[in-house]
This record gives C-alpha cells, sequence and structure tokens, in this order.
C-alpha cells in the first residue's frame, strides 16, 4: 500500500472511532436524562457509577468486564462473520446452547480416554464442532433449499433450545434437584492465572473475579477470524458474495458453498461461546432447563452492529458492553434499576447508524477534495508544458 | 357427530385454543408484510410487540378499578395501536430519511424495548417489580346468538375474544388494501422497484412511512393481543413471538391469505405441543413432552424446506432509496 493509501485508511479509522465516540456520548447524555428523570438528586453519582463501568469494582471489577466479554466477543463475531458474508444470523442462541451442552456431555464423559489436564480442551473442541454442527443446517437449507436464513435460524435456536433440555434430562449430566446440569469442575477452562491478578480483598478473604483463560481463547478465535477474512482467498469470497451475491457468481464463486461455510464457522464461533461459558467450575454457571432461548446469543447482534463487523472492532464493542453493563451492576447502589444500560447501549447502536452516514459523508467530501487538488496538479502541469 | 361425544369436544377446545397463539401471530406477520412490501425489513416487531402490550396493559392495570369488559379492551387496542407507531418512528427515520442498515435501528429497537418496559414498570409500580398484573375480564364464554350456531359456533364464538375478530377484521382490510387500493399498489411498487415508482410520480419516502408506520401499529396490537388470553400478568417479554411473526411472514410468502394460513399452521402445532395431554389419542403415545414442543418449529422447518423452491422477498425489501441515485 502506497503512503497516501495507508494515510487514507488511518483517516477513515480515525472517523469511524470519532463517530462511534459521538454515538456513545448522546447514549449517555440520553441515559443521563433517564436518570435525572427518575431521581434527580442521584443523577450526577449515578452517571458517574455507569462512565467507571468495570472501575467501580476495582481490579475484581475489571475482571468481570473481561468474564463477561469472553463470550459477547464469540457471539458478536458469529453474527459479524455472518454480516460480511450477507446473512443475517440471528440463530448464535441455538448454536449456543447445543455447542454448551456437547461441550459439558463430552467433559462429563470423555475423561477414560483424555489425560486431565486436555479434558478442557477436548470439551471445548467438542462445543466448537456441535455449534458448528448446528450452524450447518440452516446453512444447508438456505443454500440447497432457498430457505430464508433468518426463519430456519429461528426455528433451529428453539429446536435447539428444547433438543438440549431433552437430552440433558436423559443424560448422565443432569442434577434432577436443581434442575440444571452437573458441576463440571474437571473440564473447567483453565484460570491461567488471572484470578491471582483480578481479585479485590474483603478483610482477609480473597474475592477473585471469574474471569478465566476463555478470554485469551475468545481474542485469539477474534484475530483468526480477521485473518480469514482480509488475508485469504476464502475470505475474500465470503466478503465478494456478501457485497453483491451475483457479480461473485457470475465471477466463478461457488456462492453456496459460501453460504454454507459461513454459517457454519458462525455456529461454531457461537458453540466455542457456549462452551466458554458452561465449563465452568462449582459455583460457575450451569445450563439451567427452563424453556427460554439463550440470551447471550442475542447479545451477539448488537456487539457485531456496535463494531462494524470487523472482528477487532468487535473485540472492542464487546469489551465495552461488558464494562458498561458492570456499571449498571453497581448503579443499583443508588437504587436505579440497571435496565437504563440497556437503553443506553440501544441508543447508541441507533446512533451508530447516524455515524455510519457520517463517516460516508466524510468519505465523499473527502475524495471530492481529492479529485479537486488532483485536478489542479493536472493543470499546473498542463501549464508547465 | 354429535356435539357431546367423540373426538368432537376434544376439537373445539384445540381450534379455540388455536386462535391464541395464531391470531397474534396473524396481526403481527401482517405489520410486518405492510413494511416488508413497502421496501423496509422490520426486525423490530418483537420489540414493538412489548412496548404495545406493556403500554396497554400498563393503562389496565391503572383503569382496572373503574374499567372492565370490551370498552377497556377497545382502548387497550387503541392504546397499543398509537405507541407500536410512536416507538416505530425512529427505525422509520432512519431506515427511509438516513437510509442506514435497516438491521441496526431494528436491533436498537430490539433492545430497548424489555428495558424501557422494566425500567418504567420498576418505577412507576407502587411495589417496584417489573411485573405488571391484570384481571382478565375480556373472555367472551359465549358471543350471543352466534355462539348458538351448530359446529361454527363453539369453533369461533365460544370461550372468545373479541380480538379474534379484530384479526380476522385486520385480515381482510390487509389484502383489500394491498391487492384492491391505489395506497397498496403503491406501497408494492416502492418494495419491488422504487425507481420505477418515483418515476410516475409516487412518494417513496411517504408510501414507505406508511408501510412501515402500519407495522407499528398491528405489531403494537398483536403483543396485547398476544397477552391477554395466556397470562394475568405481563413481564417485558413477548416469548419471541416477534422473530415467530417474522417466520410466519417469510412462511407466508409476504401475501395475506399465505400468512393467515401460516399463522394457522404454526397456531394448530403449537396448541397441540401445548394441550397434548388434554388429547387421550395424543397422550398415550410415547412421546416425551419436549419433542412435542419443538415439533411446531420443526414442522415449519420441513414445511419450508419443500415450499421455499421459488421463494422470492420484495425485491427492494432492506434496500434504502435515494433519490439521488436514481
Amino acid at each position: 500500500m502506497d503512503k497516501r493509501g495507508r494515510l487514507s485508511k488511518f483517516g477513515a479509522g480515525l472517523t469511524s472511532a470519532a463517530s462511534s465516540a459521538i454515538a456513545i456520548l448522546v447514549g449517555l447524555a440520553v441515559g443521563f436524562i433517564i436518570l435525572l428523570a427518575t431521581n434527580p438528586g442521584q443523577a450526577v453519582r449515578g452517571l458517574g457509577v455507569i462512565v467507571s463501568g468495570g472501575f467501580n469494582g476495582g481490579m475484581k471489577g475489571l475482571g468481570q468486564v473481561l468474564y463477561y466479554a469472553t463470550p459477547l466477543i464469540l457471539t458478536g463475531l458469529s453474527v459479524g462473520f455472518c454480516f460480511k458474508t450477507g446473512l443475517f444470523n440471528i440463530g448464535s442462541s441455538g448454536q449456543l446452547i447445543v455447542g454448551a451442552f456437547a461441550g459439558i456431555w463430552v467433559g462429563a464423559n470423555a475423561a477414560p480416554w483424555i489425560p486431565a489436564p486436555l479434558l478442557w480442551l477436548a470439551a471445548l473442541l467438542a462445543a466448537t464442532l456441535a455449534g458448528a454442527a448446528w450452524g450447518a443446517i440452516p446453512g444447508l437449507f438456505k443454500s440447497l433449499l432457498n430457505v430464508h436464513e433468518v426463519i430456519a435460524c429461528i426455528m433451529c435456536n428453539y429446536i435447539g433450545m428444547y433438543g438440549v433440555n431433552f437430552l440433558i434430562k436423559n443424560s448422565n449430566v443432569y442434577d434432577p434437584l436443581k434442575n440444571q446440569t452437573i458441576d463440571m469442575t474437571r473440564a473447567a477452562i483453565p484460570k491461567a492465572g488471572l484470578d491471582r491478578i483480578f481479585f479485590s480483598l474483603k478483610g482477609r478473604f480473597l474475592d477473585a473475579s471469574s474471569v478465566n483463560g476463555g478470554i485469551f481463547i475468545a481474542l485469539a478465535l477474534a484475530i483468526a477470524t480477521s485473518v480469514v477474512l482480509d488475508r485469504t482467498v476464502f475470505g475474500y469470497e465470503l466478503k465478494a458474495c456478501g457485497l453483491n451475491r451475483f457479480a461473485s457468481r457470475y465471477a466463478g464463486i461457488n456462492e453456496k458453498r459460501g453460504i454454507f461455510l459461513s454459517l457454519a464457522i458462525a455456529g461454531g464461533l457461537s458453540g466455542a461461546a457456549g462452551g466458554l461459558m458452561y465449563l465452568a467450575p462449582a459455583g460457575g454457571l450451569r445450563i439451567n432447563v427452563i424453556e427460554t432461548l439463550a440470551a447471550q446469543g442475542f447479545n451477539g447482534i448488537p456487539v457485531a452492529l456496535l463494531g462494524l463487523s470487523n472482528p477487532i472492532g468487535i473485540i472492542f464493542s464487546a469489551l465495552f458492553v461488558a464494562y458498561i453493563e458492570q456499571g449498571g451492576y453497581y448503579l443499583q447502589r443508588l437504587e436505579y434499576m440497571p435496565e437504563i444500560i440497556n437503553i443506553i447501549i440501544a441508543v447508541i447502536i441507533y446512533f451508530s447508524a447516524f455515524a455510519l452516514l457520517m463517516r460516508q459523508a466524510v468519505g465523499a467530501a473527502r475524495s471530492r477534495l481529492a479529485r479537486r487538488s488532483g485536478k489542479r496538479a493536472r493543470g499546473r502541469e498542463a501549464g508547465r508544458a | 357427530m354429535s356435539e357431546s361425544t367423540g373426538a368432537w369436544p376434544i376439537i373445539v377446545f384445540l381450534i379455540q385454543q388455536m386462535w391464541y397463539f395464531s391470531i397474534p401471530l396473524l396481526i403481527v406477520a401482517l405489520g410486518g408484510m405492510f413494511s416488508e412490501r413497502s421496501g423496509v425489513v422490520n426486525i423490530a416487531l418483537e420489540g414493538i410487540m412489548v412496548i404495545g402490550a406493556f403500554t396497554s396493559l400498563f393503562l389496565i392495570n391503572r383503569l382496572q378499578d373503574t374499567m372492565s369488559g370490551q370498552g377497556l379492551l377497545c382502548l387497550a387496542l387503541l392504546a397499543a395501536a398509537v405507541s407500536g407507531t410512536l416507538f416505530t418512528l425512529p427505525h422509520a427515520y432512519a431506515s427511509i430519511n438516513l437510509r442506514s442498515d435497516q438491521t441496526i435501528s431494528g436491533t436498537a429497537l430490539n433492545m430497548a424495548a424489555p428495558a424501557i418496559a422494566i425500567y418504567v414498570a420498576r418505577t412507576f409500580q407502587e411495589n417496584h417489580v417489573q411485573q405488571v398484573m391484570f384481571r382478565n375480564t375480556f373472555r367472551l364464554a359465549s358471543a350471543p346468538i352466534l355462539g348458538d350456531i351448530p359446529f361454527v359456533g363453539p369453533l369461533l364464538f365460544r370461550n372468545a375474544y373479541l380480538t379474534t375478530y379484530i384479526g380476522f377484521a385486520i385480515l381482510i382490510v390487509s389484502y383489500i388494501v394491498l391487492y384492491k387500493t391505489r395506497f397498496g399498489l403503491r406501497l408494492r411498487a416502492c418494495g419491488e422497484h422504487p425507481q420505477a415508482a418515483d418515476s410516475v410520480g409516487v412518494n417513496v419516502y411517504r408510501t414507505r412511512y406508511a408501510g412501515v408506520l402500519i407495522s407499528g401499529a398491528l405489531a403494537g396490537i398483536g403483543g396485547l393481543v398476544f397477552v391477554i388470553p395466556t397470562s394475568t400478568d405481563f413481564n417485558a417479554t413477548v416469548s419471541g413471538y416477534g422473530f415467530l411473526a417474522l417466520a410466519v411472514l417469510i412462511f407466508g410468502q409476504w401475501r395475506p391469505l399465505r400468512i393467515f394460513l401460516a399463522a394457522l399452521f404454526f397456531g394448530l402445532m403449537k396448541t397441540i405441543a401445548s394441550a397434548y395431554s388434554g388429547v387421550p389419542a395424543l397422550k398415550t403415545l410415547p412421546i416425551p413432552s419436549d419433542i412435542y414442543k419443538m415439533a411446531p418449529y420443526a414442522a415449519t422447518l420441513a414445511a419450508l424446506a419443500l415450499t421455499s423452491k421459488r421463494s422470492q422477498a420484495p425485491r427492494a425489501s432492506g434496500e434504502p432509496y435515494d433519490q439521488g441515485s436514481r
């Protein structure tokens, strides 16, 4: 890339960062207005708590930010990857729960064959593969039978949820007393030393954050996704399908294969999210046998949108969402409802749509300027000649 | 077949239950149809249902000591339609005037709706809980005269709600509006080829606004219609019915009568799944309840696999219209 191209890419990045910042400011302003409307006396302190986010809880709070960001990064990637291919993966919820069950089942049953230190890895792989298989179903329906991926994904969410409930109740991972899955201590994701960094002291008692090595896995997968999308022929073909299906078909790209693989990869990412969430030690998350779709899957949509479907952007947007959600958690001390955070995030997403437009406008102005200066330079050259 | 023996009472029971599932899906999917046929994808149906249901049930909660029955229900329906329309305005503005990605504003509305419902409920209710309780005084045990018609009476006019008939009315009106009026023709043109519509003098922006706002009103109504027969409190959720309505809309191929059939199909499957233990023939089968509950979704997927080969969304749906790039 020549110097000019690099500069303009840097400029575009700067504009998009600036427009995201504006969207965030508008979101916070709306949040402040709501705080004022509910209880004016505490509003300024409340805003401070929201902005401080994870810092409210010291090192433990920051650890919690990383902990909650881990599945958000992966579901965000899952949705964003499909956006790049022109598909809307609304089935992340089902892929996540199917993956989680497969991970738990392998974690509980594969012990005789797999050495204990690697059990979590086998379980996580199983979760990823099961999620990928679940994502491949709408992929097949879309590419072979022309079934709209949105409807196939919605149906697969419910089929997956009821199916997992059925399988849990009829397998050895069921704890009927608590109506949830059993303890996964033996196959838990390793802490990777993070619990010794992110903790706070309660007297002489060490109050460690739930963060674990999963955050590294999520980051690695984000980088891998970025490489696949930007540095491989396969990624190029997927993006081409997303930009113009007909043109890429005309150019000889196998669009059906792209659709299938894109949804399968997205499913794998969501399945990994499920594995990282539920392969947790004693006191961690368990799958509750209830008839509600897993919310984390749907939370991937705003994360992907805020991150503009860019894998690196998604890391930051997931961290941001987890950070501000922590602010909502601590906001309850001032007797505000934590739901205000979701309203703020919704406003930010809404205004990020405006921000995109602003960026396009800036881009158009810049290219107009470049054209004009180009013309002037040509004019000078003509004059000299 | 006499009315009191054999399978007849069970069929009557199933059909009466079916309306509770089918009618809200029908109303919301028809709403989505108006939006998508005008060229704007509306994935915010879920959020709009939540707001419509919340506003109207909060109103019922406040007024139920002074009013009851069908009068209150009509007032609540009005509130649901108005709140749904207002809540949809930002989506219309972003996707029509600003030409932004229609998934973004839809997702924002879906995210905001339950948060707003919970926040308002917990802030303004005396007990600070998020559930909005209401007394169901709206059921018609038997409609006068009509309930006594043989066969049709028990199926349609007993244990029913006014909302069922409103659903039918919306279906008929939607069909007429879409296919028999000038507005409907323009709406469809804007969803298929807005440039062509504009070139013959149709105001694409205004027509799309109409489509999106109609979808808001109908989704708002659908939220209320969904909650009333199935619950006595509202907990800031419509259990994914907005997304199911989206599925019914696609299953119904963006056409009113097919949407009706799709809603009936899904409603019937859903009824069987939730009421199978009341049907002797099904109860004795060795099928676990989770499999029954899964069946409506699996059956829909299978039906789609068989019918989607030639499926085609409105051509311009999801694409912002830019007059300058004509």
